[in-house]
Order: C-alpha cells, then sequence, then structure tokens
C-alpha cells in the first residue's frame, strides 16, 4: 500500500474539484474550439431549428463510435512504430498507455455528454421540493437515487445542505442525498465501465446507492439534529419560487457538451496521470508483493484501505486507471474499491467546509457510519469477486 | 436603479455571474448596482439549494450555475 500510496497522493493533491481550476492544454482547447464551433454553427442555422443539432449529435455519434472500433489496430500499430522489445516490460507498459488513454477519454466523453443532457432535467431546487416532508426509508431512497442526477458541485455543498434541511428534509435523508452524491458519479462509473467492465461498475452503482441510503437512515435514526450549528437551526426560509425556464432539446444538448467541456476538460490530464502511473505498474511493479500486500488474504487490508483514503481528496479520475492496473497485479477488488469509496466519500476538505454547518460530533457520527458502511462493501466485494 | 444581488460563497463562478450581469447590464443600457452576497446564512434565507443564485430588485430570479445571457436581459429589462 505504502508504494503506491505516495503516488495516488501526488496525483490527488494537484486535482481540484468544481471548474475552479481550469486545465489550458490542447485537449482543453480541443473541446472549447469544437464548442465554440457548435454554438456559432447553432446562430446560424438557428436554435428554432432542433433537427438539426439533433442530426449533428447523430452524426457525432457515429464518428464516436468509428474511432472507438478504431482503438484496437491503431494501439497495435502505434507500438510497432516503436523501436521496443517485442514482449518486454517497456512494451506491455507503453502499450496499456496507448490503448488505454484514447480508450478511457472517448468512453468518459460520452459517458459525461448523456449525463449532462439527463441532469438538465433535474435541478437541486427540484430535488428539495421531491425530497420535502418524505418520510425516511423512502426518502433515503429517492435521496440516492436523485443524488446521481441532480447537477451539485461541491462549492454548494453548504448552500444545498442549509437549503435542504430548513425547507424540512429531514437530516437523515440530505445526508443520504450528500453522500450519494460525490460517490455515485458519472466519472467514476463511466471508468469502471471503461476499464473493469459493466459487472464491476453495476455492483459498484448498487453499493454505493447502498452505502448512501443506510448510512443516511442511521444518521436519522440518531435524531441529530440538535448537533447542527445553532445558526443553521435558526435559519427559516421558505423554499424560492424561480420563475419557470423554458428548456428546448436545443438547450440539452448544449448542457450535455457543457457538461463535457466542464468535466473532461478538468479531469483529463488526471486521467492522463493515472493511466501513466498504471501503466508504469503494469509493466514494472512486483506482482507478489502487491498481492500480499492488497490481495484477499491480507483482511486488514480494507481498513486499512479507507483510513489512507480519508485525508486525500480527488474525484475519481486519477484512481481508477491504477485501481486497473493494481488489480492487474493480484490487488483484491473489494479493498482497492474501499479505498476509491473512502477517498471519493469521506474527503477531509468536504468535512472542513462541513464543518461550516456541522458540530464536530456530527461529522465524527458521519464519518465513522459512512466509513463503516465501506468497510462491509469493501468484504462483500472481496467475497462476491472471489 | 435596478439592485441585483449575486448570491455565492465567492466561487469561481460567482465571480463569472457577477461579471456576467454587469456585461448585459452595461449591453442593454440599465444601471444597476451588483452587490455580492457571500454569508452563507444570508444566502440560505433567499430559500435557494445551489448557487450561483441571482436576486433582481429583491425577488430570486436563479440559482444553480452560470445564467443564460438571454434569460439574464430578459431580468434585467423586466
Amino acid at each position: 500500500m505504502a508504494v503506491s500510496g505516495r503516488r495516488w497522493l501526488l496525483i490527488h493533491i494537484m486535482a481540484r474539484n468544481c471548474g475552479g481550476c481550469v486545465n489550458s492544454g490542447w485537449f482543453l482547447a480541443f473541446l472549447q474550439g469544437s464548442s465554440m464551433g457548435a454554438t456559432a454553427m447553432g446562430m446560424q442555422v438557428g436554435r428554432e431549428r432542433p433537427a438539426v443539432w439533433l442530426g449533428a449529435a447523430a452524426a457525432a455519434l457515429a464518428f464516436w463510435a468509428f474511432l472507438y472500433s478504431q482503438l484496437v489496430p491503431f494501439s497495435e500499430w502505434a507500438v510497432g512504430l516503436l523501436p521496443l522489445e517485442q514482449g518486454g516490460q517497456a512494451r506491455e507498459a507503453v502499450k496499456f498507455f496507448i490503448y488505454d488513454t484514447p480508450k478511457v477519454l472517448l468512453l468518459l466523453t460520452l459517458v459525461v455528454f448523456v449525463m449532462g443532457v439527463i441532469r438538465s432535467f433535474f435541478s437541486p431546487e427540484r430535488t428539495r421540493a421531491l425530497l420535502t416532508g418524505r418520510r425516511e426509508g423512502v426518502g433515503n431512497v429517492a435521496a440516492a437515487g436523485l443524488g446521481i442526477v441532480t447537477p451539485f458541485c461541491s462549492c454548494s455543498a453548504v448552500p444545498l445542505f442549509i437549503g435542504f434541511v430548513s425547507a424540512g428534509v429531514p437530516l437523515g435523508v440530505t445526508f443520504s442525498f450528500l453522500i450519494a452524491a460525490p460517490m455515485v458519479n458519472e466519472v467514476a462509473l463511466g471508468l469502471l465501465f471503461a476499464l473493469l467492465g459493466w459487472k464491476v461498475a453495476l455492483t459498484y452503482l448498487s453499493f454505493g446507492l447502498g452505502v448512501a441510503i443506510m448510512a443516511g437512515w442511521v444518521i436519522g435514526r440518531l435524531n441529530l439534529e440538535p448537533w447542527l450549528e445553532e445558526w443553521v437551526r435558526n435559519v427559516r426560509a421558505s423554499a424560492a419560487a424561480l420563475p419557470d425556464k423554458t428548456i428546448t432539446i436545443v438547450d440539452r444538448i448544449e448542457a450535455g457538451l457543457e457538461a463535457v467541456k466542464d468535466i473532461v476538460g478538468r479531469v483529463w490530464l488526471w486521467i492522463i496521470a493515472g493511466i501513466a502511473a498504471g501503466a508504469f505498474i503494469h509493466g514494472y511493479a512486483p506482482a507478489d508483493l502487491l498481492a500480499s500486500v492488497m490481495g484477499r488474504d491480507a483482511w486488514w487490508s480494507v481498513p486499512a484501505a479507507v483510513l489512507i483514503g480519508i485525508p486525500m481528496y480527488s474525484n475519481a479520475a486519477g484512481i481508477i486507471p491504477v485501481v486497473e492496473a493494481l488489480i492487474g497485479k493480484g490487488a483484491a477488488l473489494g479493498t482497492v474499491l474501499a479505498f476509491m469509496m473512502s477517498v471519493i466519500a469521506l474527503s477531509l476538505p468536504e468535512m472542513i467546509i462541513l464543518r461550516k454547518v456541522l458540530s464536530l460530533r456530527l461529522i465524527a457520527v458521519f464519518a465513522a457510519v459512512v466509513g463503516s458502511g465501506i468497510l462491509a462493501v469493501g468484504f462483500l466485494f472481496n467475497l462476491l469477486f472471489a | 436603479m435596478k439592485n441585483v444581488k449575486v448570491l455565492g460563497p465567492g466561487c469561481k463562478r460567482c465571480e463569472a455571474t457577477a461579471q456576467m450581469v454587469r456585461d448585459a447590464a452595461a449591453k442593454l443600457g440599465v444601471p444597476v448596482e451588483v452587490e455580492k452576497v457571500t454569508d452563507y446564512s444570508a444566502i440560505a434565507g433567499y430559500g435557494i439549494a445551489s448557487t450561483p443564485g441571482i436576486v433582481v430588485d429583491g425577488k430570486v430570479v436563479h440559482a444553480g450555475g452560470l445564467p443564460k445571457a438571454e434569460d439574464l436581459s430578459r431580468w434585467l429589462a423586466a
């Protein structure tokens, strides 16, 4: 764990959330260029002609499918150009990198676009209206599900928390939302699907939702409202009635493009760094050592992974390529996924933000409940995918 | 003189929103006074759940994400 831990940390210290950091680079320039092109084209053909936009979207999808089908021949051709020894370690590492980078970026772009379109149907205000006064149990399930599709950025975490609680969404239900939203996100699901297959992605989805539902339910049962900061309890706001907006299909496609520009533009560098680290592990890391430290027989590795994950802060982008390489080297799936969930859902910086509204005791309960859930997931995964 | 409040804890999007309001007002020739509200309890008092939010003359018109330019001119012209 210690061997690769430092590299992970390095990747994550550099990663940030919320569009706060803007990477300059060819990929972002490409995205900006294409989205500006789309906007300019939209102005020419007129936003009142959705057929043109739908046609362009279909054409883009076909082009995407073509690129995706060319991945294997392309990587073989590209590796063949390099003066590397057949079957050597360097060749293995480079091949992994050349095949995985475009594959992951392509799949991620598609998943983020689709998710951006789906999210244009939701807003935190609408989700709040759906959850207000909801009973616990049903409310926790609904909140965790809505956590996936509601557009939400981490700098909105505090306003969202107060907005939910002051409008009468039960505390436990609010927590189910706040746990699911960062943990079960399109970047994590897209990358897991791309690198580890749909079974792992689906299992992650259901276990992530399970942790969010159970943890929120437990927190609700504990009746911890008095542990909120006093000023939060005193906010009495009625939900604002926002004027209706007419959203057309063109707006939704634009929302998808916007999401790609924002999310992929933000994480692509970390994905490439993650894949490079993964490629290195793939080619050079000794399998025996990893298997003994992170393998299924080392039961203590799951709690260790959760603990190490807490001070790290990242989205899924940089970790998952490394996770894939570690699994290839004999690390247990449950252990690395527990680590990943811990990094995403139990991040120290997010707790510091939430400290503004929650007392330390409440944060400790939150961390303990979510941590136990992640532990259970880690052990279960190791059992199921034996 | 229209009073426009931009609600948000001071993240990048909130800055961008405030600038968009100023630009749109300048383009329309509407005199505005842009005020930033960064205090969490004050933001919560407006009943929104996502930031940045926009309040024009005491009425909440927008919450969450950057506003669309055409919506902005509609709110400011009204």
